[in-house]
């Protein structure tokens, strides 16, 4: 009865007071329901369509067994890196990475550092010319488990027979002299970029490394470990883009660092320098602090934009296209930005012409054939310009993520973007692998954040390092065999690719391939090696 | 004070607010919870303020959490402000979400505006849906409008 007098006291209007929200909580919960499955529905159809496999990349094998004896020949910049991504760092470099630390709680360079996997190494050997940096390396990294020695020149640390491997990190122009003595030595190589710095030692680095096939040889292009370019690869393989006919790629850098003017150390002289040895194959000259530490402005000892910085953007392309040396280049420039005596351009453009490739068609067959790379370069301005592979049928963006859209021309999409299922000016795809994966299309929010670089590459849930990742491979490789997704023949396409660049911009013509005979086709009475390594600007034809 | 005091107008105008806000958090938890990629990972990392506390939380030991929590949060109270049902522990809830929203992101000068549209100094639209939720914590309508006026012993005096 008590119930009949709980429901009696309530009149129609108490009740539709009372219960009158609960249409309105379903309506909005079925309403953001129905929206969240359409959207779903759609990525996922979309996702399906494309099917585009973001894979993981696969694991390297274990780090175990036997320390592998490493020497590292040049401690510059680049030869500190190397080291810290083999797990050594300098004294100096912890003290300043514990400072920043503590200044920014956010700067997680040392405990990144710290929690890089042990990759089971001895740093026992090290050949710098310059005592201050030789001392630095063995004060920060001799201890009772890793004894280093110093040696005068890399004949000697390669004679010595205390490495296994070594890591080549001096100017260009020595780099395929030494790794070619190591690998006819029998000692495996990691040689930074550019392999080599003429055409000639080119063909005579690739020759020791088919001859010792037991060495394992690697070219310090750390982008190809970058996640995101392995899905790239699975876009390009599945055709998505259509027939790629331009690509686009840059660097675009302003500030003294990134134009190569490092700083001179006050230690350097020529009791503490070994000069001689420096300059090597280069014209001999007094000593000159700068060119010993900024020989990147020098055609002497490096190889400017096109050796120096292109390559890094020919290689991560030819990863994914796998386009070869281009049949034609055509370069242009000048030292527009640091007139300050260097003879290398620091503003380029490079042109590259592939007139056979073909990255697949969704259109009548052959119609569409060929394709062109730009590579364009600036030490004067820093605007990001990115990469982008354009195709027929979608565009995409290559970063640390990947953006597609689709093209408004496109067969492929036609359908879809007439029913209103694709929006060309929306991304179809966007790869983030730090983030769930894949998205087929991506929110103003999630772009923003993902622009900001906040949701980036981890590995097992740590930040790591592709040079880490890259040496990782290459030491992989020497224990448990396998070859280096950079070894010599990548190697050789990106070497005579840049000495194609540098011929052409110094002598402003359009220089080609001879693909047949393996030759870069040379004008009659013409040296290529001398015109490359002519230390000047340019060179009269 | 409370909604008897007022006249039927003012208490319908605070049943509106309510419904409207309740409708907001809603349908934002319900979007999160039927979108599996949704996460505040971004929006705690990116905090512009209180970093610490704030990356603590979008941490990879304590995101999945958050999460779980900030859909619930939402949802319930969507619900309790739909119904009419503990509007006022609702109210509070909401609150306190809204504010770290709010301090994750602050409208303070100098600070960069984050993910919103929009222009503003100091006040943003998170702190006045805060406020507005403070309003109808101290006027509670749920007796005029929602579950809780069938759930009363008496009938109340006015409507």
């Amino acid at each position: 009865m008590a119930d009949d007098n709980l429901f009696n006291k309530f009149t129609r209007r108490d009740w539709l007071k009372g219960l009158a929200g609960l249409p309105i909580l379903g309506g909005v919960w079925y309403a953001g329901a129905s929206f969240s499955g359409n959207l779903k529905r759609e990525r996922k159809m979309l996702l399906e369509t494309l099917n585009i496999k973001a894979s993981s990349p696969p694991a390297a094998g274990p780090m175990s067994g036997d320390p592998v004896r490493v020497g590292i020949i040049g401690f510059g910049i680049r030869g500190e890196q190397l080291c810290r991504a083999l797990g050594f760092a300098t004294t100096d470099w912890l003290r300043q990475m514990k400072e920043a630390s503590e200044k920014n709680p956010n700067d997680s360079r040392l405990t990144d550092f710290k929690a890089q996997e042990n990759l089971n190494i001895k740093l026992c050997a090290i050949c710098d010319l310059f005592d201050y940096r030789a001392n630095k390396a063995i004060e920060s990294f001799s201890n009772e488990n890793n004894k280093m020695k110093r040696f005068a020149t890399h004949t000697e640390l390669l004679d010595s027979g205390e490495v296994d491997a070594v890591v080549i990190a001096t100017p260009d122009h020595w780099h395929a002299p030494i790794a070619i003595e190591a690998i006819n030595k029998g000692i495996h190589v990691y040689v930074e970029k550019p392999m080599t710095h003429n055409i000639s030692e080119t063909y005579v680095l690739r020759d020791a490394v088919r001859n010792n096939p037991k060495t394992v040889f690697a070219v310090g292009h750390q982008h190809r470990q970058t996640q995101s370019f392995l899905t790239a690869q699975d876009v390009v393989a599945k055709n998505i883009l259509g027939h790629v006919s331009l690509v686009v790629t840059a660097t675009n850098r302003n500030d003294d660092n990134g134009a190569w003017q490092y700083e001179i150390h006050p230690d350097a002289n020529e009791k503490t320098v070994d000069w001689n040895q420096f300059l090597g194959s280069a014209p001999k000259i007094p000593w000159t602090p700068e060119h010993f530490f900024r020989w990147r402005k020098w055609w002497a000892y490096g190889s400017g934009l096109s050796g120096d910085l292109m390559t890094h953007d020919y290689d991560r392309l030819n990863c994914i296209l796998k386009m070869g040396i281009p049949k034609y280049i055509t370069a242009s420039g000048g030292i527009y930005t640091h007139r300050d005596g260097r003879n290398v351009p620091d503003v380029m453009q490079i042109n590259m012409e592939f007139p056979d490739f073909t990255s697949g068609t969704s259109q009548e067959p052959g119609k569409e054939k060929g394709m062109q790379l730009v590579y364009s370069a600036t030490l004067g301005n820093s605007f990001e310009r990115g990469t982008v592979l354009m195709g027929h049928d979608a565009s995409m963006e290559l970063g640390n993520t990947l953006t597609i859209h689709a093209d408004l021309g496109s067969t492929k999409f036609a359908k879809m973007i007439e029913e209103g299922r694709i929006d060309p000016f929306e991304p179809i795809y966007q790869y983030n692998p730090a983030a769930n994966g894949a998205d087929a299309v991506t929110s103003a929010t999630a772009r923003y954040f993902a622009n900001k670089g906040l949701l980036w590459t981890y590995r097992d849930g740590k930040r790591v390092d592709s040079t880490f990742l890259h040496l990782r491979e290459w030491l992989s490789c020497i224990r448990n065999g396998g070859k280096p997704s950079c070894s010599i023949q990548e190697g050789f396409e990106e070497a005579i690719t840049a000495h194609m660049g540098g011929i052409s911009y110094k002598t402003g013509r359009r220089v080609e391939w001879d693909p047949v005979n393996e030759k870069i086709i040379a004008l009659p009475g013409e040296n290529l090696d001398a015109i490359l390594l002519t230390n000047e600007e340019k060179v009269k034809v | 004070m409370n909604t008897n005091q007022l006249t039927s107008a003012q208490t319908n105008s605070l049943v509106v607010l309510r419904l409207l806000i309740g409708w907001h958090f809603l349908y934002e938890g319900v979007i999160k919870l039927y979108s599996s990629s949704w996460s505040a990972k971004g929006y705690l990392l990116s905090a512009s303020f209180l970093q610490g506390f704030f990356r603590w939380l979008g941490s990879d030991s304590m995101i999945t959490i958050v999460n779980t929590l900030n859909v619930t949060a939402l949802m319930l109270v969507g619900i309790s402000l739909l119904a009419g049902f503990k509007t006022r522990a609702g109210a509070l809830v909401g609150i306190v979400l809204l504010l770290f929203y709010y301090l994750a992101h602050p409208a303070f000068p100098g600070l960069p505006q984050g993910p919103s549209e929009g222009s503003y100094w100091l006040v943003n639209k998170n702190l006045i849906e805060a406020a507005a939720l403070y309003v109808l914590f101290l006027l509670p309508t749920e007796s005029a409008f929602g579950i809780a006026k069938l759930m009363q012993r008496s009938r109340p005096q006015t409507a």
